[in-house]
């Protein structure tokens, strides 16, 4: 099957597929914005939280803002060598990038595991309801990006759709920033 | 025959897409063409509007002889009524509105009307429909499951929607949720593919100010509805967890609070009502220029009220929530910002009714429906001023003025614009002519109908008539025989108004097997989608995709002497 010719056009300057991730991007800005903006006004009206996030642990956080960015950096790199027909070499920078999400994912689950062993479970109170709530529907982002950037670097290795990888990359950039947000809301403001 | 020529355009659809014959399961079911989609969301959305209008029915005869049982439905119950309410306004504004409006329409007349062969994703287009189909599947299925469909209302306010021990209906609500999030899913896919689609495919030639009216209100509309979904998406997650895992996100005595809830759906809601209403006022726009032979006055004054209006609908939600218990200061503003969106919509409406001044009218079928919809739609409008008014609406609320105020607005953008619409443009997608004197004897026994059903309602809810009230004979000191009779009156309409949409259906199926078969142009018309064949193949232009030249509404143009039209695709 073929692609449509109106897939090709580019009448607003930009590449559709460029275009279209951005579209995406707004539609979740406002579905984090919702779950955040709910999160916020709930915490600025019950001083009490303070006490709840105290027992977040921001060490933890932190590595995992680390490990984030720094495989945001894989995710630039991928698209420096996707921009210079190195196939290859960008699919191994995404699987390196998918690495970094999994680590993400690891440290996540280790860090609820001891929590919830410690009764700090989604329904303790409305503090840990937004907690696992707004990192669960972050780290279903992440492995929707995982998933994803999977199937990009298979392509990729052969030297096929390389314009993919800047794609899933700017998705993954997005997933970061989220994070970015949800740090210092849910771990650093005590 | 509308077969062979089908027939015909798959043979050119494998010319043009990669030479092999589609099955029957690839062309009807699993479609990736942009105009099947869009009949496959067009059937699904009117599939949907009967069930919705039975549901109308059922319980406006509970309302007007209660306790009698209902023809064809039977006795209706306490919980019957309340989740017939709830799923007939469910199932009309994300299962009838929506799809049809944003997403036939959006998907037939794009491509179509901007010049290209297809949408930018097709795949995409495709899984979108799936969604869509699957949340349809869900909300239909709810009624069969332990302790039946969800009745608390489509707005679905806790702690009725999140209590199972309050709604009595713990698989209900929750399949009412999930069903409504997969529907916003489809929609957030199918816009992003809308917007794409207009901003990047369009036509060579084709610059802003020449992509016709629709297109861009339903440009507009997919990212008002992408901008403003998101939060109830979020909130939708919430009342999941709430319903299943235990949480209490609106629970006020778990710290929760169930306010969130309002502002979340509302912030939400309200744009949703210019989501719909955008495209409707599009199909008018396309419709009153054909027919009036004039082009559009204030194009551009359209563009920017619709950009407008869209801007202000994000700031005038609360207004449903007067009695909620906000801050009265708060309300004083949002009375301000919902007096002030009428004023874009009103203009819309002043420069639609100079487009006609002066023109030449030709009354077919769906200028009845355009003007019928400029005309219902200002009732609508200006009813809402009434509502829009704190102080009046803390009288009003949930009153059936509030409902006559709504079905003004919601009917003639869904109902009448849907006709509109369909009309219009079914010879280019069915290839046959509709029949013109059955389209116009529907017309009339359909808005003659809707007219004095919600006309008496009105009255009532002056009265003081409440709309949720199941058994008003409850109640005798609140209701006055006169009551009655209006209330009969506007069961008795809605009848007529059903059953009159038999002729619709009459017209649409012989039409489609022996009307008259069309020409390219039936109306002489402007616009791109009318220089392909009707019904056009699979992508639209096998011999060559058009390029434009001019705007799309240069009608009874000065310069042009051999025609009253100058179509987009000409060159000078």
């Amino acid at each position: 099957m073929s692609r449509p010719i109106a897939t090709t056009r580019s009448a607003a300057g930009m590449p559709t597929p460029r275009l279209a991730v951005w579209w995406l991007i707004a539609s979740e800005i406002v579905i984090f914005g919702g779950v955040l903006g709910s999160y916020i006004m709930h915490r600025l009206a019950h001083g009490i939280w303070a006490d709840y996030a105290a027992n977040t642990n921001p060490w933890i956080g932190a590595f995992n803002t680390f490990v984030l960015l720094s495989s945001s950096l894989s995710a630039v790199l991928a698209h420096q060598a996707a921009e210079r027909g190195d196939g290859k070499r960008a699919a191994n920078l995404l699987y390196l990038t998918t690495l970094g999400g999994a680590v993400f994912l690891c440290v996540k689950a280790f860090e609820w595991t001891t929590e919830i062993s410690h009764g700090m479970t989604i329904t303790a109170n409305t503090f840990w309801s937004f907690y696992y709530t707004a990192a669960g529907i972050h780290a279903a982002h992440v492995i929707a990006g995982m998933i994803i950037m999977v199937i990009v670097a298979q392509t990729a290795k052969k030297n096929l759709e390389l314009h993919r990888v800047e794609i899933i990359g700017i998705y993954w950039h997005f997933v970061d920033l989220v994070w970015i947000f949800l740090f210092p809301l849910l771990y650093i403001a005590k | 025959m509308a077969e062979s020529i089908r027939v015909e355009h798959a043979a050119h659809h494998d010319d043009h897409h990669g030479h092999h014959e589609m099955s029957f399961l690839e062309k009807y079911v699993f479609p990736l063409d942009h105009k099947m989609i869009a009949m496959q969301y067009m059937f699904t959305g009117m599939f949907m509007a009967l069930i919705g209008g039975f549901f109308a029915y059922a319980f406006r005869w509970q309302i007007a002889f209660p306790g009698t049982e209902a023809p064809f439905w039977g006795q209706v119950s306490p919980a019957d009524y309340n989740s017939l309410v709830t799923n007939h306004g469910s199932i009309m504004i994300f299962w009838v509105a929506m799809p049809v409006l944003i997403a036939a329409f959006g998907n037939y007349l794009i491509p179509l009307m901007i010049g290209a062969d297809d949408m930018v994703f097709p795949k995409l287009n495709r899984l979108s429909y799936q969604i869509f189909l699957l949340s349809a599947l869900i909300i239909l299925a709810s009624f069969f499951v332990e302790g039946g469909a969800f009745g608390g209302a489509w707005t679905a306010y806790p702690p009725l929607s999140t209590k199972a021990e309050y709604s009595l209906t713990p698989l209900g609500s929750t399949m009412w949720i999930t069903a409504v999030a997969l529907e916003f899913v489809a929609f957030l896919l199918g816009g992003i593919n809308f917007i794409t689609t207009a901003m990047n495919s369009r036509a060579p030639g084709m610059k802003m100010w020449d992509i016709p009216m629709v297109v861009w209100m339903i440009v507009i509309a997919s990212i008002l509805f992408m901008l403003s979904v998101g939060p109830l998406l979020a909130g939708g997650i919430m009342m999941l967890f709430d319903q299943n895992l235990g949480t209490a996100f609106f629970d006020p005595d778990r710290g929760g609070d169930p306010i969130l809830w309002q502002h979340l759906f509302w912030f939400f809601g309200h744009p949703e009502v210019y989501v719909v209403l955008l495209p409707a006022v599009g199909i008018v726009a396309e419709i009153i220029t054909v027919f009036a032979r004039k082009k559009l006055f204030g194009y551009k004054t359209v563009l920017y009220t619709a950009i407008g209006t869209g801007v202000l609908s994000f700031t005038v939600w609360a207004h449903h929530q007067f009695i909620a218990g906000i801050d009265p200061r708060m309300a004083n503003v949002f009375t301000v910002t919902t007096l002030l969106i009428s004023v874009p919509i009103a203009e819309m409406m002043f420069v639609y009714i100079a487009t006609l001044y002066g023109g030449s009218i030709t009354l077919s079928t769906p200028m009845l429906w355009a003007l019928s919809f400029i005309f219902e739609f200002l009732i609508g409008g200006i009813t809402g001023i009434f509502l829009g008014a704190s102080g009046n609406d803390i009288y009003m609320h949930d009153t059936y003025f509030v409902l006559a105020h709504f079905h003004y607005t919601f009917y003639p953008i869904a109902i009448i614009g849907t006709y509109a619409g369909f009309t219009f443009w079914f010879p280019k997608m069915f290839g046959r002519m509709m029949n013109d004197k059955l389209g116009k004897l529907h017309f009339w026994l359909t808005i003659i109908p809707f007219n004095t059903i919600f006309l008496p309602l009105f009255v009532l809810g002056a009265a003081g008539h409440h709309r949720r009230i199941f058994d008003y004979r409850n109640f005798p000191e609140l209701s006055y025989p006169w009551m009655w009779d209006l209330q009969a009156l506007a069961t008795y309409s809605l009848i007529v108004m059903l059953l009159a949409q038999v002729i619709f259906f009459y017209n649409v199926i012989t039409s489609w097997i022996s009307g008259p078969v069309a020409p390219k142009n039936p109306w002489n018309s402007n616009t791109l989608e009318w220089t392909a064949t009707s019904p056009p193949p699979h992508g639209n232009w096998p011999e060559g995709l058009p390029t434009v030249y001019r705007g799309p509404y240069e009608y009874s143009h000065p310069d042009r002497k051999s025609s009253d039209y100058w179509p987009q695709n000409e060159p000078a």
